[in-house]
């Protein structure tokens, strides 16, 4: 099986209370907080879909888009 | 569907505060309605008051926010009265157990078909800070300034000694555990608890130096372990997860159904 692929995370900034809640527990590092204390992809291209962000995010702002398998 | 169409989006964001468990509590639910697919217009959420109630207004659903400590008094009757609906109740620790313990039990015992959900961050988190039944001894509350007395209830042995007959129990850190432990409780026939530990870094949290939401988080991760498991045979001062409870018992609606069926053949 091919390795999942992230097409796009959607963070709804103005929903992002930056708890930092996503950053502490994604397993590959993949999000960090910005300036203004807002949850961002820093590093899409490690991240392995695992969608643990999306479901722990207690402000229901991130959603987690596949790449669609070949 | 999406689970934003299950979403009053127009609230958003939300009145909870940064890293409040139930948010999570919220994304959990939603999911698990998701994954039955339910239609939303068969689902009535019932609520009391407290941070933990006002989830109910973030629902697409029939909602009804009531008064402190009797949203199951409310699902019982809309249940009653409309038995084919979908109950659902999430609850504080202290509107489920200080102020409606007792319609906690009664519908326990009843096992009438509604779902509570206790979001338990073991403080009266709205008012404050207060501490609760759930609260346990040696903790800092704001009525508590040299620590706790109380010996807590264990929800778990408590929902099973009423008569629940679907008991489980999780955190807001095992996310993906508690969509399938809430699935498997709606599904359920019969009354149903699902407890799922949720943090209140604002009150809880900061008062006894637990950390912020992370650091709580990461506390439920340490603190617990799956029944069954070695962990929790090494060490059982760990915190139980699983589910407790799964068995059939006559259903209080049917029950009541065939009384009328009585009633009218005299
Ligand atoms: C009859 C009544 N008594 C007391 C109150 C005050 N009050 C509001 S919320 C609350 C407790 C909230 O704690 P909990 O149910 O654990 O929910 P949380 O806010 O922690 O989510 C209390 C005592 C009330 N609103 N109504
Ligand atoms: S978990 Fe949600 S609210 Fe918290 S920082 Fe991440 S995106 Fe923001
Ligand atoms: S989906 Fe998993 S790997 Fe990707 S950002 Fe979220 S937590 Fe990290
Ligand atoms: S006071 Fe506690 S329970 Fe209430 S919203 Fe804030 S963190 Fe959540």
């Amino acid at each position: 099986m091919a390795k999942a692929r992230l097409k796009e995370q959607k963070i709804i900034r103005d929903w992002c209370k930056g708890c930092g809640i996503c950053i502490a527990f994604c397993p590959k590092k993949v999000l960090e907080l910005d300036a203004e204390d807002k949850a961002v992809t820093v590093r899409p291209e490690d991240c392995i879909c695992c969608r643990l962000c999306e479901l722990r995010c207690p402000d229901l702002a991130i959603e987690v888009f596949k790449q669609e398998e070949e | 569907m999406a689970v934003t169409d299950y979403l009053r989006e127009r609230f958003f964001p939300h009145m909870w505060c940064p890293g409040c468990g139930h948010g999570t509590v919220l994304n959990s639910l939603l999911r698990a309605i998701e994954e039955l697919g339910l239609n939303k217009n068969n689902i009535v959420m019932t609520s009391g008051i407290g941070c933990s109630a006002r989830i109910s207004g973030y629902v697409d659903f029939h909602s009804l926010h009531t008064i402190h400590g009797r949203a199951l008094a409310f699902a019982t009757g809309v249940k009653l009265s409309k038995p084919g609906l979908k109950l659902l109740v999430p609850m504080g620790d202290g509107d489920a157990l200080a102020i409606g313990g007792n319609h906690f039990i009664h519908a326990a015992r009843r096992n009438i078909d509604i779902t509570a959900i206790i979001m338990n961050n073991r403080i009266y988190g709205m008012t404050g800070g207060q501490f609760s039944p759930l609260s346990g001894p040696g903790k800092k509350a704001t009525t508590a300034p040299y620590l706790t007395i109380d010996r807590e209830f264990d929800i778990v042995e408590l929902a099973k000694a009423a008569g629940a007959t679907f008991v489980a129990r999780s955190t807001t850190y095992h996310a993906k555990e508690s969509i399938e432990f809430l699935k498997k409780a709606i599904d359920h026939k019969g009354f149903s608890v699902v407890e799922i530990l949720s943090q209140c870094p604002t009150h809880y949290g900061r008062k006894n130096k637990e950390g912020d939401a992370p650091q709580m988080l990461e506390n439920y991760r340490n603190n617990t372990a799956k029944i069954g498991s070695k962990a929790l045979a090494d060490d059982p001062s760990l915190i139980a997860r699983g589910i407790f409870v799964d068995v059939e018992r006559p259903e209080y609606c049917q029950e009541y159904d065939q009384i009328i069926e009585r009633a009218m053949k005299e």
